[in-house]
């Protein structure tokens, strides 16, 4: 960020119409460890990715919250600032649960949580948070899927995911969108998993970085008649364990199709080949989703995107 | 102020309810406490301030609720088969004096919910503009979640328990009623006291002593509309005959899944020529 | 007639700790006076897996105080990432009793569950937090018509014997349980406010915690 006289406090427009103070909280988020979240008809999904210190001397950091029974959060950004929030939210539900005896809905929640965002980027005194939060939660009107930011501006999803190459999911997630309403828990966890791994890092073949693992992921669902879970270690070894027996399955089929086609018509196997060399083709990947396998993007080869 | 002084009989556990020390008219109990005594107590006063100094120096000392002023009797509520039934005179009675005779004493709270109340009118209109601001609340979030008959319970048992704990109660006995889309029809009351209670019928005050034999030996939750009116109405009728304080002007409410009727105010048929209304002492032979 | 923040809502509530077992028993009638409010009103609250609480006497107190437990023990949770254990949360409720010590939660509790050894323990209190672990223990409306009966019928060995010993009743587990349904039959045949029926819960670390509903006298 360059340096500029109308960002040295929160309260102080710049010409433009800008609070840099602000943009910089926002800033913070993207370089936070990336999450994904999505939901369907019943169900809400997130999956994060750990950062540690050095995964060799630390363990991770823990950025997945449970707030209540019925609502989970994933925190990018200043995990200190999460947890206050995290704080928060608990003592708002347990409150209304004191009450009336009910879940918080979630929509009241995103909004007194944003509301408290805000309140920061308005006060000469204070900062704004740090953080983005992805919120899942299930009340009487079904399953949610929020994103809150810095600014104290929030909103509802399908899909999103958001932090450090969060772009990489969001293309995953817009590709398979259609999916996502009708499919079942377990393709939908997978599909966060999948969405998440998008954002891993640079891709090279054999790059461990790149890969999910059971100690660099966590997963939380939450929906009707399920109270939130949240899953770590071996519980999410399962999922992650399965979408990359999953990705050699389609791997292996490809190097095959792609070899028998070679050796079928040597001049269309060339042209497919040239520029991916371990691609699925086009129509094997059809193939694969027309069965119901929800194939990945072709992974490895494309270049990823920075966030 | 407060009588906890009392408290090392209260230690020792069981009854200490005797039924020598409390009659009916007397005893401190929550139910009964706002049908007012005709007995020698004073029935409008508001019980001096300790503080006579804070009296003397000429600001107006505190006054709590001591006694109700203008109240409504017994509320009715049953489950049936698609929802529930709620019923209420229209009296607000000044003691013993009928004044006012067309109290509203069922509330609509939302589409799914309604209160009715016996006990001090006043705070009840009070308790209603709280669950007004709870309705606009929930119509300015904006987001499909309206509150359910179970979570206005709730809300309302704090409400009552925590003025009972300032030593200020709101002086009623509160039914709340409705439907629920996931956990059915609801029916559950509150006393001044914070006691709370759900079940499949409900009465307060001379009700819970008239009406609710009626209720324990006939009510079942799946009777159909037709029936628990007819059941409705035969407890308010016994409720007529017995209880000195209700007249004959009538609500009767249901909520069922499509939303909250209040019926408009109306009257039962009665009976008063059986011989032994006309001559009561005829039959009884001997004594008086 | 001056106006009482307190009122008797009566009932009556048991508990036995055991060798691998724990029951909290607790009857169901909810009264005012002479009248009987409801015949199905739980005293019982389940904190969690090891602990259980029944509270007899003041019923707006009761909710109250179980809702603040409830509170606390999910905060606790949140914080520990474990539940609280048994004595924990008796010594919790002490304090949270004495910290309302000049206007009591007018509720006669009793908090049992499993300790970390898997032995039933059981703390019995009074209005205010004095509390004591015990083997067994006997709050409410028929607590003087019931506690003798345990005394007599647990065979648990005496408090006053030295050196002293784990103060849990010898009986299995069934045996325990038919001897609280004889006690709540017995109570409800004289005492006015235990009756209609009894919630019959059963702590084991093999089956968790598990409910009975016995029927008891309507009138």
């Amino acid at each position: 960020m360059f340096r500029n006289q109308y960002d040295t406090d929160v309260t102080t427009w710049s010409p433009q119409g800008r609070i840099f103070q602000v943009e910089y909280a926002m800033e913070a988020v993207k370089q936070g460890g990336c999450a994904v979240g999505i939901r369907n008809k019943t169900h809400a999904v997130i999956a994060a990715l750990k950062l540690s210190q050095d995964a060799d001397l630390s363990s991770y950091q823990k950025k997945v919250f449970k707030i209540d029974n019925h609502v989970g959060i994933a925190v990018s950004g200043l995990i200190a600032d999460g947890r206050i929030l995290c704080r928060y939210m608990r003592n708002e539900c347990l409150n209304h649960k004191f009450v009336y005896e009910s879940p918080l809905p979630v929509s009241r929640l995103i909004r007194d949580v944003a509301d408290r965002h805000q309140v920061a980027t308005a006060r000469s005194w204070k900062r704004p948070f740090g953080v983005g939060l992805l919120c899942i939660g299930h009340d009487q009107t079904g399953p949610h899927l929020f994103q809150t930011c810095p600014s104290g501006n929030y909103w509802e999803y399908y899909a999103i995911a958001m932090g450090s190459r969060s772009q990489a999911s969001k293309t995953y997630l817009e590709k398979k969108l259609e999916d996502f309403e009708s499919c079942d828990l377990d393709a939908l966890v997978k599909h966060a998993l999948r969405a998440l791994e998008e954002s891993c890092g640079t891709r090279k073949k054999d790059d461990k970085d790149g890969k999910l693992t059971k100690d660099n992921c966590t997963v939380a669902l939450v929906g009707e008649g399920n109270p939130l879970l949240v899953l770590d270690g071996e519980d999410v070894a399962q999922y992650v364990d399965a979408i990359h027996a999953e990705q050699e399955e389609q791997a292996v089929a490809a190097t095959a199709a792609a070899a028998a086609e070679m050796s079928i018509d040597g001049s269309q196997g060339r042209d497919a080949t040239a520029d991916m060399p371990d691609a699925p083709t086009g129509g094997a990947e059809e193939g694969a989703a027309a069965a119901g396998e929800d194939a990945p993007a072709s992974e490895g080869q494309q270049p990823m995107e920075e966030g | 102020m407060i009588p906890h002084c009392q408290l090392p009989s209260h230690i020792a556990t069981g009854p200490h309810v005797s039924p020598f020390v409390s009659s009916p008219s007397h005893a401190g109990r929550a139910e009964d406490l706002h049908v007012p005594s005709s007995g020698s107590s004073a029935p409008f006063s508001v019980a001096p301030s300790a503080d006579h100094a804070e009296a003397s120096a000429g600001a107006e000392p505190r006054k709590h609720t001591t006694y109700p002023y203008v109240t409504g009797n017994s509320v009715l509520a049953i489950k049936y088969k698609d929802g529930v039934l709620m019923a209420a005179d229209m009296l607000g009675a000044y003691g013993s004096t009928k004044r006012y005779k067309s109290v509203q004493r069922i509330l609509r709270v939302n589409d799914t919910t309604i209160v009715g109340a016996s006990g001090e009118i006043s705070d009840f209109q009070y308790i209603s503009n709280l669950l007004d601001e709870l309705m606009t609340q929930d119509f300015c979030y904006d987001d499909g979640c309206t509150m359910t008959p179970k979570e206005v319970h709730a809300y309302l048992c704090r409400v009552m328990y925590n003025r009972r704990n300032k030593m200020d109660p709101l002086w009623n006995s509160l039914v709340v009623a409705g439907v629920d889309k996931t956990s059915g029809s609801f029916v559950g009351s509150v006393g001044m006291l914070g006691t709370s209670y759900t079940d499949s019928h409900v009465a307060t005050s001379f009700g819970n002593h008239l009406s609710r034999p009626l209720f324990r030996e006939f009510q079942r939750d799946d009777m159909s509309l037709e029936e628990a009116v007819s059941l409705m109405q035969e407890a308010l009728r016994v409720l007529f005959y017995r209880d000195k304080t209700s007249i004959n002007k009538y609500v009767l409410a249901k909520v069922e899944s499509s939303g909250v009727a209040i019926s408009k105010p109306f009257a039962l048929d009665t009976k008063w020529d059986l011989k032994a209304f006309v001559n009561p002492s005829k039959h009884a032979v001997g004594s008086w | 007639m001056s106006w009482s923040p307190y009122d008797l809502n009566g009932g009556t509530c048991i508990a036995i700790g055991g060798e691998g077992y724990c029951i909290v028993a607790a009857s169901t009638r909810l009264s005012t006076g002479f009248s009987i409010l409801t015949a199905d009103k739980s005293m019982i609250l389940p904190v969690n897996s090891k602990c259980l609480i029944a509270s007899a006497g003041f019923d707006g107190d009761r909710s109250q105080l179980h809702k603040v437990l409830t509170f606390r023990s999910e905060n606790y949770e949140h914080f520990h990432k474990k539940p609280m254990s048994c004595p924990a949360m008796a010594q919790m409720l002490g304090n949270t009793l004495y910290y309302k010590r000049f206007f009591p939660y007018y509720t006669f509790n009793l908090c049992a569950g499993l300790d970390d050894q898997g032995l039933g323990c059981v703390y019995t209190y009074d209005a205010i937090g004095s509390h004591e672990r015990v083997g067994y223990s006997c709050q409410g409306s028929g607590k003087d018509l019931v506690q003798p009966v345990l005394d007599n019928q647990l065979k648990a060995p005496s408090i006053l014997e030295l050196p002293p010993k784990v103060a849990v009743t010898s009986l299995s587990k069934d045996e325990a349980i038919e001897t609280v349904k004889i006690a709540f039959s017995a109570a409800s045949e004289r005492d006015i406010y235990t009756g209609d029926a009894v919630e019959i819960f059963v702590m084991t670390p093999e089956h968790g915690v598990q409910k009975e509903i016995l029927p008891l006298r309507r009138d």
